[in-house]
């Protein structure tokens, strides 16, 4: 593998008793589109949490472009990062959450200008001209003045894309962020995602339970459960050939749910 | 009938009073509510226990006595404070003890969501607070504000203890020199209501104007 962006060596979370993360380690190389699939509760919103730095760590070490995302050298020393240093290495990283989280006291447009304007210090002209762009990107320029509110989710959904994308991370996390639409409206995210990663080379995790969508999209699969990627490799391999009976299993459940999209996202598995 | 005019201006004059009592007290009030409600949530533990000592004594006495420190007790240590500025802080400070509780319930109640989207855009933890989660507060401390300032408003009648010529202290004046207890007591009542009805409803279009948008019960 090339030098990866991303470098999880062996990462544990812990919530108390309840161990979420166990030892995991993987590597993402850039530019990888990467699906994380698996039984709810395996701990892949935790993972992009812990990227994200919404979640510490228990044990183990994440490094980003060979940086190290949860410490920071002190007198040749490792020890746990500072805010200052948090925020240095937040800037590769961007993410998409399951409720949108957009702000609804802003407009569409101020949704997407905050962090250009408060973290960039870009002047207002030139971030509502990026922000328009990005709008533009996602379809939804015509909805510059709007508050979320008045939205669908799916424009929400794609608001909160654009958002994400006005610092123009190297990494973006997806988690699930689909699975809060209504049916009809999945389709105009998946697509907006589809052509992201078509014409840029932003590094892409998502959680998903679209296994149609990670199959076609995704470069690579991994499987989880209970904190550990069971398997992992090529969509065609994972979905037409699982090695593993864990992997089996909940293929056939989510499938045989999936028959409409509704089911397959609401399905407890 | 002539002379009516005059004690109608003295009570006028107070109503100014009471007025610029009002504003200046609910501005420290303000203030103190969003300083002291914020610090109150601060992980750094002596910033929280300055808040709450501050939020537990203000509650805890009452303005009378808190009153009585500010104008009398301050100056014998070396602070002088006009019977004015003494009004403003009794009220304010008192009044936004009250107010960091309001602070406090609101900010906490805005959805963990908010201030996680604001993180993964990386703004810092005082943008995610002035930006993202302080202008959603606002709007659901407004209603109990407006309590809180409509008490205040009628806390300010204390200042006549201090000598300060409010409203009430000239209605007080007005009665003693003309011996009639029903009008000078009947304008303030008058005036008291019209002010706390301006209040309310300044308040209640302002929580119109701030909430388009936002899910919050009308
Ligand atoms: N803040 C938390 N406190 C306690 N337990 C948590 C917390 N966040 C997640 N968990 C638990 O961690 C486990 C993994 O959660 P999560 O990463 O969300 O799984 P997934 O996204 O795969 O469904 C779940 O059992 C969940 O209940
Ligand atoms: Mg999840």
């Amino acid at each position: 593998m090339v030098q990866p962006i991303i470098d999880i060596q062996s990462i544990s979370k812990c919530f108390g008793d309840l161990t979420v993360l166990d030892n995991l380690s993987f590597q993402v190389a850039p530019g990888e589109k990467l699906a994380l699939i698996g039984p709810s509760g395996s701990g892949k919103t935790t993972i992009l949490r812990v990227l994200m730095t919404l979640e510490t760590l228990t044990s183990g070490h994440v490094l980003i472009e060979d940086e190290q995302l949860w410490h920071m050298e002190r007198g040749g020393k490792l020890v746990d990062a500072d805010e200052t240093h948090l925020h240095k290495m937040r800037n590769s990283i961007g993410m998409v959450f399951q409720h949108f989280n957009l702000f609804p006291h802003k407009t569409v447009l101020e949704n997407v200008t905050l962090a250009l304007r408060l973290v960039r210090g870009v002047a207002k002209k030139q971030a509502d001209e990026r922000a328009l762009e990005l709008l533009d990107l996602v379809g939804l320029a015509d909805k510059r003045d709007q508050k979320p509110a008045s939205l669908s989710g799916g424009q929400k959904q794609r608001v909160a894309i654009a958002r994400a994308l006005a610092l123009e991370p190297k990494i973006m996390l997806f988690d699930e962020v689909t699975s809060a639409l209504d049916p009809e409206l999945v389709d105009e995210v998946l697509n907006v995602m589809r052509r992201l990663g078509e014409e840029t080379d932003m590094t892409m995790l998502l959680v998903t339970h679209e296994m149609g969508f990670a199959r076609d999209f995704a470069d690579r699969v991994l499987f989880f459960d209970k904190g550990r990627i069971i398997e992992s490799g090529p969509p065609e391999q994972i979905f037409t050939d699982p090695q593993e009976e864990r992997t089996r299993t909940f293929l056939r459940k989510v499938l045989s749910a999936g028959v409409s999209r509704a089911e397959s996202a609401a399905v407890a598995i | 009938m002539q002379h009516w005019f005059g004690y109608l201006q003295l009570i006028f004059e107070g109503a100014l009073l009471t007025a610029q009592l009002t504003v200046l007290g609910c501005a420290l009030a303000l203030f103190m509510a969003i300083i002291a409600g914020l610090a109150r949530m601060s992980k750094v533990k002596a910033i929280s226990i300055a808040a709450t000592c501050y939020i537990e004594f203000f509650r805890g006495t009452s303005i009378f006595v808190q009153l009585f420190w500010a104008y009398f007790v301050l100056p014998l240590v070396g602070i002088p404070v006009s019977p004015f500025l003494a009004g403003v802080l009794a009220l304010g400070l008192n009044v936004g003890a009250y107010g960091a509780e309001v602070v406090r319930g609101a900010v906490q109640s805005i959805d963990k969501g908010q201030s996680e989207a604001a993180l993964a855009l990386n703004l810092t933890p005082y943008q995610r607070m002035r930006h993202v989660i302080l202008p959603q507060a606002f709007v659901i401390m407004l209603p109990t504000f407006g309590n809180n300032a409509i008490e205040l408003l009628k806390g300010t009648a204390v200042v006549s203890l201090i000598s300060l010529a409010d409203m009430t202290f000239q209605s007080q004046v007005v009665r003693a020199q003309t011996g009639s207890t029903a009008i000078p007591f009947l304008t303030i009542l008058i005036l008291y209501f019209m002010m706390a009805m301006v209040i309310s409803r300044g308040i209640r279009a302002l929580e119109r104007h701030l909430s388009d948008g936002l899910d919050v019960t009308k």
